[in-house]
């Protein structure tokens, strides 16, 4: 791929290097060469009145030094793309660089993740190399959004809680860590008919997991709650398979209370976990699971 | 004609030497120079930091300490092991304070003595003898070489010159693979060369630092501190007429002439130099000390101890060529009056400043925390609100253990009425290791309305524990964020 507009700057500069590498040999020969200096060894030059510039030769070595770095010059334009847009006899790219350092680190870190890989999780979670390599893949990759101590925050959740959208077992972690979960909440505010459906149907809602609600309001929009049970299930305690939460424990992904939970209902909402196959190997998204995994269980298995 | 003419501002160019003048290069030849070697007291001491700085330098990668190199400097894993200190490279100002130290020493010494660095420990110079050392065992010394070197290449000359340099180059290949045994360790180094298994960088770096040596001591030797060495060309600045240099006795030794052994140079209307020509043989930089300080002059000594083994042999007092001040051999001064002017204003603040850093240093290196922590605010969340409406700022605490032991550190938070770490607050680092910890910070719906929102400044107390015991404390500050 040419850097240049058109062929003609290509030109230009591949034929503006030549001409100032020959012009560097040039300055060196003309400068070499001069009228000898008068009987006491000086150039002739008089500065100030009285001080006399000496005839003081570089010494050939320097001369030679610099000959050798022009042709090194020369030799490196003509190996790497230096002439205008010529590639190169090396064909070297920074492209292909970086997927040959890309390649070589892949290389030393299977060694590493090779040990990793037969280990079920739960054994990994006891190898103390493996953890500390998961909890530096995790405030690399994850922490951004889920909080260094994975704990999350309101639209992110919490990872240590043993509170799972999408299941908690190893196998649902990895592949939620591998491809991405798009979990989305359709607004219900036409479905469910008037915005005092709506408010009712939210205080049956909370009134699932004991939170503060108006009773008469929340036996008011029981019926209704049909239209929720498709995916949070008739008791509300929601379906990993849709990642649909559960309404029965006091977890509030995105706030909790009534104000939140009418929003929820009325406008939905989709909220994204990025798919990270892409991003990390299979190998580092097993030993990253099992770091994840470790940190919902008791504190007996945490590593301290 | 610049003599005759008026001053003038602009340079007038002159055709020096008339139309038959013939054109000579401004990139010369430099001569060979044929140095004669020398043995004396000044001469004894260069050996003997010859001596110093190349046991040290080629002896201590293999030894050992704590069960590993006592000296390594381990750039891939960036840790720098010092006998029993382990650097991060956030010790960096060590680095910067120890060539801050250099410096100083520099200027002192120069300042009192000239250029003693570069006749005496200068790896330039170290170097260059230990090579000149071997060329006179097998080329014989300077009268020999120089018939060597006009002399045709018969096998004899083969063999000299062979042997030469096959002991050169074992030198400068010696060299190299100690300069690499500082960044990778010495004994695993040694095996695999024998097994051939050499790492790129360690081949590349191993053989560009023997080859330099090679180079440079065996070929380039004086053009390095005449062409290449900055410090030759800044020296002056701290030279003055109370420093003491390399003299040749103007006054005492002119006018120069030979004369039998044993004539009193009075007699026969002449000074103490027998125009012998040693001084100039011996001198490694080739210029001639008769002539007065110049700046080729390394401040070897070569001359002083030749010239005063000619003064011996002449029945004259030593020190025709001396270490002197300018001062002192103009005023004709003792040797207690030239001592005084030594301790001059330029000296004394010299050595106060480098007293100073040199404390300094020292007491930071003894005071050193045997850890490091780095506090970073997690920055996808400023707050949040957990459980009962208590506010939980999450951080990420870098914790460095800079000894050879597992740490474990306790951490408290500190400015805070009200705070409970809601994470795990106590943390093993292993042995050299760095860990990022998470830790969360919590406080009271009510701690949090009577701060009122926005950033209140605390921070963590770190404790390194041993037995239960705290035996050593950082602070580190941070901010705690209560939203709006």
């Amino acid at each position: 791929m040419s850097d240049f507009p058109n062929p003609g700057w290509a030109i230009f500069f591949g034929v503006a290097t030549v001409l100032a590498l020959l012009a560097c040999l040039w300055l060196l020969y003309v400068a070499s060469n001069r009228q000898p200096m008068a009987a006491d060894n000086s150039t002739g030059h008089v500065f100030d009145e009285d001080l006399v510039e000496m005839n003081n030769p570089l010494p050939r070595w320097w001369a030679v030094l610099y000959i050798l770095t022009v042709l090194f010059g020369f030799g490196y334009v003509v190996a790497y793309p230096g002439l205008g847009s010529l590639p190169g006899l090396f064909d070297w790219t920074s492209k292909n660089q970086l997927e040959a350092e890309q390649q070589a680190s892949n290389t030393a870190m299977a060694e590493v993740y090779g040990k990793f890989k037969g280990l079920s999780t739960a054994e990994l979670s006891r190898q103390p190399q493996a953890m500390a390599i998961g909890e530096r893949l995790f405030i690399n990759n994850c922490s951004t959004c889920h909080g260094s101590d994975a704990q999350g925050t309101k639209g992110f959740p919490n990872l240590t809680d043993g509170d799972w959208l999408y299941g908690g077992s190893p196998e649902k972690i990895e592949q939620s860590i591998t491809e991405g979960r798009n979990g989305m909440m359709p607004a219900l505010a036409a479905a469910l008919g008037t915005p005092a459906d709506v408010r009712n149907v939210a205080h049956y809602g909370l009134s699932l997991s004991g939170s503060t609600h108006d009773a008469v309001a929340a036996a008011a929009g029981k019926p209704k709650f049909a239209v929720c049970a498709a995916c949070h299930g008739a008791d509300g305690a929601g379906n990993q398979a849709l990642g649909a939460p559960n309404l029965t424990d006091k977890v509030w992904l995105h706030g909790a209370g009534e104000e939140h939970f009418i929003a929820m209902v009325t406008h939905g909402k989709t909220n994204v976990m990025p798919a990270q196959g892409g991003r990390l190997t299979p190998d580092q998204i097993h030993v990253l699971a099992a770091y994840v995994w470790s940190l919902s269980q008791a504190p007996a298995t945490a590593t301290r | 004609m610049p003599a005759a003419g008026p001053p003038s501002a602009v340079i007038p160019i002159i055709a020096a030497g008339g139309a038959s003048a013939e054109l000579v290069s401004l990139y010369q030849r430099e001569a060979k120079i044929q140095m004669r070697s020398v043995s004396g007291w000044f001469a004894g001491w260069r050996w003997g930091l010859v001596w110093f700085t190349q046991l040290l330098f080629y002896g201590l990668p293999w030894l050992q300490w704590n069960g590993r190199q006592a000296v390594l400097f381990d750039l891939a894993e960036r840790r720098f092991y010092i006998f029993g200190l382990v650097l991060y490279p956030q010790d960096v100002i060590y680095l910067a304070a120890l060539l801050i130290i250099a410096a100083f020493a520099l200027f002192l010494f120069t300042a009192v003595a000239g250029r003693v660095w570069c006749g005496f420990a200068c790896p330039q110079t170290v170097y260059t003898e230990m090579f000149m050392w071997v060329e006179r065992r097998f080329e014989g010394d300077r009268q020999a070489r120089i018939r060597l070197d006009a002399a045709p290449w018969t096998a004899k000359k083969w063999l000299r010159r062979g042997g030469k340099q096959a002991v050169w180059l074992a030198i400068g290949l010696l060299t190299g693979f100690t300069f690499v045994a500082y960044f990778s360790p010495a004994r695993t180094l040694f095996a695999d060369l024998f097994s051939f298994s050499l790492g790129p960088s360690e081949t590349f770096w191993g053989l560009f630092y023997g080859f330099a040596t090679y180079g440079n001591a065996g070929y380039m030797r004086e053009q390095v501190c005449k062409y290449m060495c900055p410090y030759a060309r800044f020296q002056s600045a701290m030279f003055d007429r109370d420093t003491l240099i390399v003299s040749y006795d103007h006054e005492r030794g002119e006018p120069r002439g030979s004369r039998p052994r044993g004539v009193a140079p009075a007699s026969v209307g002449k000074g103490d130099c027998i125009n012998c020509t040693l001084c100039v043989q011996v001198c490694p930089t080739g210029i001639d000390i008769r002539n007065g300080l110049q700046y080729e002059c390394i401040g070897c000594t070569a001359c002083i101890d030749v010239c005063n083994g000619v003064m011996d042999k002449m029945g004259y007092p030593r020190g025709l060529i001396r270490y002197d001040t300018q001062n002192s051999m103009e005023g004709h001064w003792s040797a207690a009056q030239m001592w005084a002017r030594v301790l001059r204003p330029r000296v004394l603040v010299y050595a106060g400043v480098l007293t100073l850093i040199v404390a300094g240093f020292a007491t930071s290196l003894a005071l050193r925390s045997p850890f490091k922590a780095d506090v970073v605010r997690d920055r996808g969340a400023l707050a949040r609100l957990v459980e009962d409406g208590r506010i939980e700022n999450v951080y990420r605490i870098q914790l460095m253990n800079a000894t050879e032991a597992t740490q474990r550190f306790l951490i408290a938070v500190d400015g805070l009425p009200g705070a409970v770490i809601s994470s795990r607050d106590a943390v093993e680092v292993g042995a050299t290791q760095g860990r990022w910890v998470p830790v969360a910070v919590q406080i009271t719906p009510q701690a949090a309305r009577a701060l009122g929102g926005g950033a209140h400044a605390m921070a963590f107390r770190i404790a390194l524990q041993e037995d239960g015991r705290t035996v050593a404390e950082l602070k580190e500050k941070s901010t705690f964020v209560v939203p709006r």
